[in-house]
């Protein structure tokens, strides 16, 4: 560096984030004390982030194969088989999700619209065109005085990122409670598709192959704040101020066509996004895959700014850029696509064979480490965990008075209200081939075919909070349950693990619960995992509302429906059709959206997942739905049996009639969130054949009543409740304008 | 029919609009780049398709309207070429003063993606002859500047010369009087903000945009 | 040398993002606005022998839609 390197001080190591013990192994690995540059290339790929070192150990307990996935965890996102596209070529899924929690939090629109850049690049890193985007948020209480800006900035920067590089946005799921008052979630899904032999990997080779820099140039961004609080580098300390990370979505429109254009060629070796700390993770991860050593030129990183040393390049977090090995003599070949793009496209160093990361600038070696301790000397805990204590069983639940009113009332509550508001601000029809959004998966044709790919996020943390086994267990199963409910057949999911401080052992024992759970769902549905990130240390000592977020194992599902005619939707078709309840039940009402809503209360265990039940039910309904027999199908979920028949009604603006005797109380019967359950009406003609066909399967169906014109009616022993749709719909649909107002477009 | 799609920098429904030309016409549309400075011998229609050329950065629309495509855009126009700009597309006509008028920020301020019920105005037009006048259709919007402007004497022009094309059935945008698409005087230039190509087959719900192209590119039967 | 452009809304052309500012002031209790106008302001670095009449076009031809914006231009 130009400036005398500063000693390593325990004040600078722990402002890294190493602990004394990391830094031990720091000097183990390297034999000598690291200069600057060394430390903050170790605290990055020693980081959580990076690491993974307090799931590592856990995480390795997850399926992670089937014989249709391609490739599994490790890679930028994971991959499976979809079978043939246009042509008869055959396709890949491929698609992940990440979480971009505290960013979002302080700065809401340029934190969710790096996410959703972030995510992107993951997924055309690997040579796929992204097709779809979700998300999964969390926000704190909505009367919260923060959240009104946190909510309008976060959608406003999904929408600002996903609208203007054209990829639609087509679901995604928001929760509101008060643990997240001071630490929101926003996790990004994107899902793309390639063709299966253009599929592109990390893994650098080839001694000589020249390493390139392409996309926008690198700045300050996002450097660690109390690492350059340290300000050892002289100059004025104001310029070397952290700022906030800026998304450029039309670069990354750029770089999305000039990466796909260069991939239909056979010039790369190797290609990988810049992520977090972006220069450093995404080189020594290409390297250590490959096993190779790498030389860079630092006074060749294009640079946005003057002055920039050696470490705030390898820091900086930048976006919209990446790196790439090259075949030999493609350079000029590759320059020109993105010269095309009006892209920066350089050449920065070599891959070598000496295992090591040298780093040259001004003429002198900045860095010289071995590459393979920062992959394989990497920590590894196994934190100390205790297992979440069950919740009692519910005692004392009141009967519900008016099941109508209490309808009405959980259909206008902050989980269950329409999120048209949000929705309609996101583009998402972009690619003419989004087939249907919102109800239970989302649908988006495989372009040039007749099939389709669908995709579903889900988590319900009361649950999770409550018993992270069953929870870990049912965010799984209701992603596979979304998906069939369309008729798909699910495949394969990516998580995003977001949780509180690992260092506590009853928030690490959350953490192997939720795995637990999601590792058993996995096995029994024949649903492996094939990416994911997991996002520790979300909890807030400012949130009034209890320090840790809610355990949040998100969950996001792809499946593939053969005929995208098969596919049917949640609304009713027509007034006359009979309407049954498909499914285990149990009035389960434990952690139900109707008690905390309606009495206030969270308490009792969380329905419990049958998986062997879910998985029965499951493949029957998908079965009968390719068979022709279902006109509409949701699954029940938030709110129960009532609000499901309200959605399915508000859909099409059909009533219901709910005529026949149920199992349970009427509470229990209409608000319980059973699992594995699904409200179906079947067309006339094959009522014999779909209930011949669920006796066989050992599919329990329960008649539930009929549709009708324009209301919701309960009928039932001693007393009628109705309620209209048009009430239904004010009630559902005021939520978000009411919350939002004409204001909060300024936020 | 020889058509073309102009791709700018940022457009992001090129490939849409390059399917719905082809699956009306048979055959493949020429992708013209913005950085080229001639039209392919022959082109018999030219679409601006949706998007945010050059990220929208300065105004929608205001630097694709300065690139070098369009002045051979324009002069075509000018010879009589159809010309169909779609929402990005659109704003990309009037920046150029192919058309009249701006659009602006939404009144809404918020970016609006949905299917809308347009009224068509004009069916006289070569984009519109196979609808009705007066008839109601449906197609999806999305766009964020979508927001019609032009001074008075402007919008009673171009309504007495029967160049509104379609209006909006309920207020979608804040458009001044709910203007969704205009002709150009000689009624061979149409800038929307809908999406037709968004509304072509069975499976996007609704084929009321197949008909526009079926129209403008004289398959009609 | 450093020419700052002011680009502006014509009077007279709704301007949503004005009025959402200004419904904001008046939330945060600033009572007493008028009126809130948003535009654009545009900071270029040109030879020091620009001449107005470029300076002009730039204005006219590419940073204000003079259809709904007038535009100021500011040298040293």
């Amino acid at each position: 560096m130009t400036q005398p390197a500063p000693a390593i001080t325990p004040e600078i190591v722990a402002e890294h984030g190493l602990s004394p013990e990391e830094y031990d192994r720091v000097l183990a690995a390297i034999g000598r004390e690291p200069n600057l540059v060394e430390l903050g290339i170790f605290s990055v790929m020693w980081s959580e982030h990076c690491s993974y070192k307090s799931s590592r150990i856990h995480l390795k307990k997850l399926p992670t194969e089937a014989p249709w996935v391609i490739c599994g965890p490790g890679e930028n996102a994971g991959v499976i088989d979809i079978g043939e596209g246009a042509g008869g070529k055959k396709l890949a899924a491929i698609f992940k999700m990440e979480s971009h929690n505290h960013p979002s939090y302080i700065e809401p629109y340029q934190g969710a619209a790096t996410g959703v850049g972030g995510i992107l690049r993951d997924v055309f890193t690997m040579g796929a065109r992204p097709v779809a985007n979700l998300n999964a948020l969390r926000f704190g209480r909505p009367d919260h005085p923060k959240m009104k800006h946190l909510i309008s900035g976060v959608v406003h920067g999904i929408g600002g990122y996903g609208n203007c590089v054209g990829v639609p946005t087509v679901g995604g799921e928001v929760n509101f409670h008060k643990a997240y008052d001071g630490n929101i979630l926003v996790n990004a899904m994107t899902v793309g598709v390639a063709e299966q032999d253009k599929i592109f990997y990390s893994a650098a080779s080839g001694v000589g192959n020249p390493i390139v820099y392409v996309g926008s140039k690198t700045g300050r961004d996002g450097i660690h704040g109390a690492t350059m609080a340290s300000a050892d580098f002289g100059e004025d300390a104001e310029e070397k101020r952290p700022t906030v990370q800026v998304g450029d979505p039309f670069t990354e429109k750029l770089l999305i066509e000039a990466c796909l254009e260069l991939m239909a060629s056979d010039a790369i070796v190797a290609i990988q996004d810049m992520g977090a700390a972006g220069l450093t993770s995404s080189s020594v991860e290409m390297a250590s895959k490959g096993g190779v050593g790498l030389h860079l030129k630092m006074d060749d990183v294009p640079q946005r700014e003057t002055g920039m040393t050696a470490y705030e390049m390898m820091l900086s977090e930048s976006q919209e850029r990446m790196l790439m090995v090259l075949k030999p003599g493609k350079e000029e070949f590759a320059k020109a696509i993105f010269h095309k793009w009006e892209l920066d496209f350089a050449v920065i160093g070599t891959v070598t064979d000496t295992g090591r990361m040298v780093l040259e600038h001004h003429g002198e070696i900045v860095c010289d480490i071995p590459l393979a301790p920062l992959a394989d000397d990497a920590p590894l805990y196994d934190r100390p965990h205790v297992p979440t204590p069950k919740q009692p069983e519910l005692t004392n639940v009141p009967e519900t008075t008016d099941v109508a009113a209490d309808l009405k009332t959980l259909m206008g509550t902050p989980d269950i209200a329409s999120r048209r508001w949000i929705w309609e601000q996101y583009d998402s029809q972009v690619g003419a081939d989004t087939l249907q959004t919102g109800g239970d998966a989302a649908l988006v044709r495989i372009h040039g075919t007749n099939r389709a790919l669908a995709m579903s996020t889900d988590c319900t943390p009361r649950y999770c909070y409550a018993d992270p086994v069953e929870g870990g267990k049912q965010a799984v199963a209701e992603t596979w349950r979304n998906i069939s409910a369309v008729g798909a057949t699910p495949l394969a999911i990516t998580n995003c693990l977001n949780f509180a401080n690992p260092q506590r052992p009853e928030i690490m024992g959350q953490i192997v619960g939720c795995l637990d759970g999601m590792a058993q769902a996995c096995r029994a549905l024949d649903y492996p995992i094939v990416s994911g990130n997991v996002s520790l240390y979300n909890e807030s000592k400012a949130t009034g509302g209890g320090s840790a977020i809610l355990p949040t194992p998100a969950i996001g599902g792809v499946g593939v429906i053969e005929d995208l005619n098969k596919a049917v939707g949640i609304g009713f078709r027509r007034t006359g059709d009979i309407v049954l309840a498909v499914g285990e039940r149990a009035g389960h009402l434990g952690q139900s959206v109707w008690l905390r809503e309606i009495h206030g209360r969270e308490e009792g265990p969380p329905p419990q997942v049958n998986l062997r039940c879910e998985k029965r039910t499951g493949d029957f309904i998908r079965t009968a739905i390719n068979a022709g027999w279902i006109t509409a199908c949701h699954d029940v979920s938030d709110g129960g049996m009532a609000v499901t028949l309200a959605e399915m009604a508000l859909k099409s603006n059909i009533g219901v009639l709910v005529s026949e005797e149920q199992p349970f109380g009427v509470a229990e019967s209409f608000f319980g969130e059973d699992q594995g359950l699904y409200l179906v009406t079947v067309c006339d003609t094959c009522l014999a054949d779909f209930l011949d066909a669920a006796g066989r399967a050992d599919v329990p169906v329960d008649p539930v009543g009929r549709t009708i014109k324009d209301r919701i009616v309960f009928e039932l022993e001693g007393s009628d409740h109705q309620v209209t749709l048009a009430e239904l719909r004010e009630a559902h649909e005021g939520f978000f304008p009411n919350l939002m107002g004409a204001d909060a477009a300024l936020a | 029919m020889k058509t073309a799609v102009i791709v700018f920098p940022g457009s992001n429904c090129d490939r849409d609009m390059a399917v719905a030309l082809e699956q009306v016409t048979g055959r493949a549309p020429a992708m013209v780049w913005h950085r080229d400075t001639d039209l392919p011998d022959g082109t018999d229609f030219i679409a601006l398709p949706g998007g945010f050329s050059y990220g929208d950065y300065l105004r929608s629309g205001a630097m694709a309207a300065r690139s070098p495509i369009l002045r051979s855009v324009a002069d075509a126009a000018g010879r009589g070429v159809p010309v169909l700009g779609v929402c990005n597309g659109f704003q990309v006509l009037t920046e150029a003063q192919l058309l009249p008028g701006a659009l602006m920020r939404n009144a809404g301020l918020n970016f609006v993606c949905r299917t809308v019920p347009l009224k068509v105005e004009n069916s006289q037009s070569l984009f519109t002859a196979s609808y009705n006048a007066g008839e109601e259709i449906n197609i999806p919007v999305a766009h964020h500047d979508g927001n019609y402007f032009a001074d008075a004497a402007t919008l009673d022009r171009i309504e007495g010369e029967g160049r509104v094309a379609f209006r909006y059935a309920d207020s979608v945008n804040g458009s001044a009087r709910d203007i969704a698409g205009v002709l150009n005087d000689a009624g061979n230039v149409l800038g929307m903000m809908p999406h037709p190509e968004r509304a072509i087959d069975r499976a996007h719900g609704g084929t009321d945009g197949l008909r526009l192209f079926e129209a403008a590119l004289g398959v009609l039967a | 040398m450093k020419v700052n452009v002011y680009v502006t809304l014509k009077p007279g052309v709704l301007d949503p993002q004005g009025k959402a500012i200004h419904h904001a002031l008046e939330g945060l209790g600033f009572g007493g606005v008028a009126d809130v106008r948003a535009g654009r302001f545009i900071e270029l670095d040109v030879a020091d022998d620009t001449s107005d009449a470029d300076l002009d076009a730039m204005c006219a031809k590419l940073l204000a839609n003079t259809v709904i914006e007038n535009y100021r231009i500011e040298r040293p």
